[in-house]
């Protein structure tokens, strides 16, 4: 089974998350912060991270730049989850080696979407009807 | 809603669209219509019904456009596009070397992302386009949703799903919390309303064509007499592009699929007019050149 890291600050978007991804079949863990989330990463790599922007003690660019750094770090997929929707944003995440990148608020079929994007989710699986 | 009423509306959707409504979608007709008859100062379907039998054609028109389904986004079912740019377009472009012409056709553009999807597969490809014309032609009986497309501005839920993040910073521009596609893209989509029920011959001859996800809505009879008329206008080394739920198989034996490419089809040559492999391309006025 696939695992996903869900890192964002928001307990009620971490249980929103967890629901989605638990449906399309994936292992959850969660992190409150990108320093929580770089400490898991440490102890083993997720295959994929939903990763907020804006949190404390270490934001999300900042993780992303630290979970790049580890060993076999530019292997999980990191799909971006946040408020921040203009250009400039995304062309930084996407810099910083983001995979993928959803503009808050999100659905089901968004999420699917963008798994489905990275390569995590079978192509054969409609994601609509 | 009453059962006369239904039948009214069913009889005047098939007349008017072709789309067959089967006995049980009340629900669907009050869905998109009491929102239509409020607007219309009416208290209810009866009431929007009596003004149909007025004879209105301005809300006959309405009805209809509200009844046409249009749910579509970016890259709907990945496979189909996948296709285009990984053998369709490379064969096309080998088949057609001397012309250096391609004209692709969508059949049920509605807001625009699937004939907008084509244009930037294209636009990917200039490298091995450059100095030929491609012409996508997007069509629809809704003129709503062809103004929609014109404008080609999405919401953010619009473009988030199946459009990969680097084609939304590459080909859109942000206005406030909407997204424009780059005038250059919009410029590859040429806009016409159509009605699949009444001829289109006038458009000429196609390379590609996609039909997708419209044609579920006809009878049979009607889908039969639609391909039959599709496989005329199409060139014999063409491409038909169906939805992922449908096929030609065991309604007609004008198109036959390809056996490893699930969704593709190919004229049989059985349709009657070869098509025009040489000279006769209608006068081509917007095409994009690239």
């Amino acid at each position: 089974m696939r695992t996903c890291l869900v890192v964002d600050d928001s307990s009620v978007v971490r249980k929103i998350a967890r629901r989605i991804l638990e449906g399309l079949d994936f292992q959850i863990v969660e992190a409150e912060d990108g320093e929580k989330a770089l400490e898991i990463c440490k102890r083993g790599l997720p295959d994929a991270v939903l990763l907020d922007w804006n949190m404390p003690v270490m934001d999300g660019y900042e993780f992303l730049g630290n979970l790049r750094r580890l060993p076999g770090g530019h292997e999980p997929k990191v799909v971006f989850c946040t408020t921040e929707n203009d250009i400039a944003h995304i062309s930084r995440a996407l810099h910083a080696g983001a995979n993928e990148y959803i503009m808050k608020p999100f659905d089901k079929e968004i999420v699917a979407a963008k798994f489905q994007e990275v390569g995590l989710i079978d192509q054969t699986q409609p994601t609509s009807t | 809603m009453n059962q006369p009423d239904y039948e009214y509306l069913r009889k005047l959707l098939k007349d008017y669209s072709g789309l067959d409504l089967s006995a049980d979608k009340q629900y669907l007709i009050e869905s998109r219509l009491l929102p239509l008859a409020r607007k219309a100062g009416l208290a209810d379907i009866g009431e929007l019904v009596q003004k149909l039998k007025g004879g209105s054609s301005a809300v006959i028109a309405q009805v209809v456009e509200a009844m046409t389904t249009n749910e579509t986004f970016f890259f709907r079912d990945k496979v189909p596009f996948d296709h285009f740019r990984d053998s369709i377009l490379p064969e096309i472009i080998k088949a057609r070397a001397n012309r250096k012409s391609i004209r692709i056709w969508c059949a049920a553009g509605s807001t625009g992302q699937e004939p907008y999807s084509l244009a930037m597969c294209v636009k990917e490809m200039s490298a091995a386009l450059s100095g030929w014309r491609v012409e996508i032609i997007a069509t629809d009986i809704s003129q709503e949703v062809l103004e929609k497309s014109k404008a080609g501005i999405y919401s953010q839920f619009e473009v988030q799903r199946g459009l990969p993040i680097q084609m939304l910073v590459k080909y859109f521009k942000q206005i406030g919390e909407l997204w424009q596609l780059n005038p250059d893209i919009r410029a590859m989509v040429q806009h016409r309303q159509l009605n699949l029920l009444h001829d289109f011959s006038q458009l000429g001859a196609f390379d590609i064509i996609f039909c997708r996800n419209v044609l579920i809505y006809f009878d049979q009879e009607m889908k039969i007499n639609i391909f039959g008329r599709l496989a005329r206008m199409m060139e014999p080394d063409g491409f038909l592009v169906l939805g992922a739920a449908e096929t030609v198989v065991g309604l007609t034996e004008v198109f036959k699929p390809f056996p490893e490419r699930r969704g593709l089809y190919r004229p049989s040559g059985t349709a009657g007019a070869a098509g025009r492999t040489g000279t006769t391309w209608p006068k081509a006025s917007a095409a994009a050149r690239l």
